[in-house]
């Protein structure tokens, strides 16, 4: 019985990411399709509700220098009243170690929906901005966005 | 017990209905738990897992922090100015972090 445990997921090599790094500098990555990993952070956070790709805007660099402190705003389109609110927005990203950023709770007692803050990013990938309104539909924005110096290698 | 330097800012003056920004920033490695250290082990992880705020006693805001927070946190939300009183930010983090702080605000 002296099976080895199964590796959590396939790494790619050192030489690969040399080269995807590279290229990523050539080469925008299209919108690509989220990690299992990501996709499974936003089902937690959805509950597996649709999504609808409107309403809120995720205000990121395209390019950022630095991904220790890459600076972030989310602004979703709410009344922002008792009746008709934000009540959470999540930003999410498909290649982190680990696919949560943030999660920000709102209520009519905000009076606007928009929430600043600076994360970080390990390598160039598309970041999710989701939010959650009061009438329990759920609303997203993701953006491309390319990472020079990538958090982690470097200490901060 | 761990006590950080927090900074929470707010205009000092507001109208009545006005929404005003409130900004918080944390003085706060957020060691990530995925970084080597020097010794080439894993750097045990230090985050602030959760900040609340309260507007005399009522939540208006809280967020949930993950690694991928930049070290030095920095936080804005807005906040709708109804009447003068205390904003009370509540600060959870590993280490046993749990601190408290309040911010005056005046409308008039």
């Amino acid at each position: 019985m002296n099976r080895l445990p199964a590796p959590a997921r396939a790494q790619p090599g050192r030489r690969a990411l040399l080269i995807a790094g590279a290229c990523s500098v050539l080469v925008r990555p299209a919108l690509a399709s989220p990690s299992a990993a990501s996709l499974a952070a936003i089902a937690r956070f959805t509950g597996g509700q649709p999504v609808r790709d409107s309403r809120v805007v995720l205000g990121v660099d395209a390019v950022v220098e630095n991904g220790n402190t890459v600076p972030l705003t989310v602004t979703v389109d709410s009344p922002m009243t008792a009746a008709d609110h934000v009540q959470r927005i999540a930003v999410l990203t498909e290649l982190n170690p680990q696919p949560e950023v943030l999660v920000f709770h709102l209520g009519p007692a905000s009076g606007r929906a928009v929430v600043a803050t600076r994360m970080r990013m390990a390598q160039s990938q598309t970041v999710t901005a989701l939010a959650q309104t009061s009438d329990g539909r759920f609303w997203r924005h993701r953006v491309d966005v390319v990472v020079a110096l990538a958090a982690c290698l470097e200490a901060p | 017990m761990t006590t950080i330097r927090a900074l929470v800012r707010l205009p000092a003056m507001a109208r009545a209905g006005e929404v005003i920004e409130v900004r918080l920033l944390l003085q706060h490695p957020m060691e990530t738990g995925f970084r080597p250290g020097a010794d080439g082990r894993t750097v045990p992880r230090n985050i602030v897992r959760r900040v609340e705020a309260t507007f005399d006693g009522e939540r208006v805001f809280a967020a949930d922090l993950f690694p991928a927070i930049a070290a030095n946190p920095y936080l804005a939300f807005p906040l709708r100015a109804t009447k003068s009183g205390t904003l009370a930010v509540s600060i959870e983090g590993d280490n046993g972090l749990s601190q408290r702080e309040t911010a005056v605000l005046t409308v008039g």
